[in-house]
């Protein structure tokens, strides 16, 4: 894969490990998939299924020390993250690449206010008096709609509700002005109501900073709301990409049509008997080296044969050709 | 028409709040503040609403895991509210309840077959042998093999936990069963395998469910009526359909609108709530959504009487000029004979 200048992150082949004691288990295993500036790709599957993992690798925050990349390149902004040193990867993280994680609580520190925490991400990554990072921290808040943010600052996270929590780890990482943000499950968590403004107000900030997202998420409404682009990941691989009206309009392969078909949506009939998946994602060591979604539906015949192949099947859509998963 | 399984009357569970060196008390939380619903045998009750705003309190008073300040649950026709726990022992056989999470709801240190088995004991019910085929049937019936009871809860996905949940709930053979959140922990995969699962039992069983969640569409595919909950009290109650055609209250519209659709080429304008759901501690004196919405009637609506009225056949909705359009208020006004 080239590098062409509108992506403004590149994944190719990306492999990531975790040494157990079952031995090497690959969680992540040669995903490529690229973003576009300013776009936001939308990464979507069951649990287990190697989208933090992903997502964690890009940015070198993986579980130490049984996490470990194993080959492939993650370019960013044409440098490879992957072989950047641990000075040049934290300088990025939080500069350049903003993170926001699922568990706002998590994400804070419970023993310091609100302000030192956001004003810390301005001492950080700028050259910049106390007062004015403080000054800035309040800013921020402002930015991200949390009402008299003077006072909120001085407050502590269990002092705030989840929804203001999830603000203020926004305001984070969006504080040194990301060119991309990664958004790990950020709406998860929280009550459709606030998942509408957390969604609204992420939208809204990123067209007027004109960053790149990858939202990693289990909610197909929540892909379809946000997503410019949609990558379907199965078992620690890409199994689908398309932009996100041709992937609901059109998906082509098995596990995506599974994916879309289980949800209730307000107009199925009610009781009706919903599609599901049978079984559930293998354990990584027991993993196939062929079609893993042939593997979960006990297709053993198919399960034996080659890795399939991710081809463009039409401009724009990507989908691993597996005899019996692809179905256009 | 069958008299209903369940009746709740006016219902409120209080926490005290206790403050100072002695520990007075200076407050209460008023998690459940007056409701009164009913489930009729065989039937669905949905009930959503935001984290906060009284749903599971309402689940564990209506089973006894909590005590009601006051009102009243009639269960099967007798008055279940302040029995003691001895004598509610026969009606718990009636009334269980499946968790919204199913890895702290199983004990850990009991072999599946012991915790389906527990109910049995502790009701004397069956001989030692009776109780191994019971056990047996229960796991093949929520879809597990039988050579899971002798292993342990934890070396099960979140799905087959979640039915072993629902195979000690059955264990019993109840007649209403309180399901909190039992699929939002779980992927949509296994989502869908559990609903498909619940309702299957109800169609066999002739179960009664109050479906507790979060997830509209979820509870619009399992419920046949369903209630909305805002802050302790329930603001709209009608049928499934009705609820979600034709929401007359302010508070589901928005909770409607929030919910994302599953076509990227429809993003609809939604309704953004400001805030959060108020503390159930100091609640508004008036009409807790319409405060929170900055309505400029909100003044009118303190120690008014915003309980439901029927603005339709069976379609309830609270009576606050906040929260329905003028019509509708214009109508519940002429009918409740307000001023």
């Amino acid at each position: 894969m080239t590098s062409a200048p509108e992506n403004i992150l590149e994944v190719d082949q990306l492999i990531t490990s975790f040494e157990t004691d079952q031995g090497l288990l690959r969680a992540v295993d040669h995903v490529s998939f690229s973003v576009p500036a300013g776009k936001t790709v939308g990464i979507v599957g069951e649990s287990g299924c190697g989208k933090s993992v992903t997502a964690m690798s890009i940015v070198r925050l993986l579980p130490q020390p049984a996490g470990k990349i194993l080959g492939g390149h993650v370019y960013f902004k044409g440098h490879d993250l992957v072989r950047a040193t641990d000075a040049e990867i934290r300088k990025i993280r939080g500069g350049e690449i903003g993170v926001i994680f699922q568990e706002p609580m998590a994400a804070l520190n419970p023993v310091h206010r609100i302000g030192r925490q956001v004003a810390e991400v301005f001492r950080l990554h700028q050259k910049i008096s106390q007062k004015d990072a403080w000054a800035a921290a309040t800013e921020m808040l402002e930015l991200v709609r949390i009402p008299a943010p003077e006072k909120r600052m001085m407050d502590y996270p269990h002092h705030l509700s989840g929804g203001m929590r999830q603000r203020v780890v926004i305001a984070m990482a969006l504080a040194c002005r990301p060119s991309l943000l990664i958004a790990d499950e950020p709406t998860t968590a929280l009550d459709v109501t606030v998942q509408a403004q957390i969604l609204d107000l992420m939208g809204r900030l990123q067209s007027e900073m004109g960053m790149a997202t990858i939202l990693i998420t289990h909610d197909l409404g929540v892909i379809a709301e946000t997503c410019d682009e949609v990558v379907v990941m199965y078992a620690g691989r890409v199994v689908e990409q398309a932009s996100a009206e041709e992937l609901f309009s059109n998906p082509l392969h098995a596990y995506t049509k599974g994916l879309l078909h289980s949800i209730p949506t307000l107009d199925t009939p009610s009781k009706s008997r919903l599609n599901t998946i049978p079984g559930m994602v293998a354990a990584l060591a027991d993993l196939s080296h062929g079609c893993r979604f042939c593997q979960r539906m006990g297709r053993t015949a198919a399960v034996t044969r080659e890795r399939p192949r991710f081809s463009e099947v039409s401009p724009g859509h990507w989908v691993e050709i597996c005899p019996e998963c692809y179905q256009p | 028409m069958t008299p209903p399984l369940l009746i709740c009357e006016d219902l409120r569970v209080h926490f005290p709040v206790r403050a100072g060196v002695l520990l007075r008390q200076t407050g209460a939380v008023r998690a459940v503040d007056g409701v009164s619903l009913d489930i009729a045998p065989g039937e669905t009750l949905g009930l959503v609403g935001e984290s906060g705003c009284g749903k599971s309190t309402l689940g564990k008073a209506i089973v006894r895991l909590l005590t009601p300040t006051s009102g009243t649950i009639l269960f099967n026709g007798s008055d279940i509210t302040r029995a003691s726990q001895r004598s509610l022992r026969p009606q718990r056989r009636d009334i269980q309840m499946i968790f919204q999470d199913p890895a702290e709801s199983l004990d850990p240190r009991m072999s599946v077959r012991a915790i389906i088995e527990e109910p049995y004991i502790i009701h004397g019910i069956g001989t030692r042998g009776q109780r191994v085929q019971w056990v047996n049937e229960l796991l093949d019936r929520v879809g597990l093999p039988a050579s899971s009871a002798e292993r342990y809860s934890f070396e099960f996905s979140g799905g087959q936990r979640q039915r072993i949940g629902i195979a000690r709930a059955l264990a019993l053979k109840p007649k209403l069963i309180i399901c909190d959140e039992p699929v939002s922990a779980l992927d949509v995969s296994v989502q869908s395998q559990i609903l498909n699962l619940l309702v299957e039992l109800q169609q066999d069983f002739g179960l009664s469910y109050l479906f507790i969640a979060h997830d509209l569409s979820v509870v619009k595919h399992v419920s046949d009526r369903v209630a909305v909950m805002y802050l302790g009290k329930i603001v709209e109650l009608a049928s499934a359909d009705a609820i979600y055609q034709n929401p007359r209250h302010a508070y589901t519209q928005a909770l409607l609108s929030a919910i994302p659709s599953h076509d990227p080429k429809e993003r609809r304008e939604k309704i953004l709530l400001e805030g959060d759901v108020p503390s159930p501690i100091d609640p508004p004196a008036g009409s807790a959504f319409g405060h929170r919405m900055n309505h400029p009637r909100y003044a009118e609506t303190i120690g008014m009487d915003l309980s439901l009225r029927e603005i339709s056949p069976q379609h309830w909705v609270a009576a606050d000029p906040c929260c329905v359009s003028a019509g509708d208020w214009e109508k519940l006004r002429s009918a409740a004979g307000i001023a």
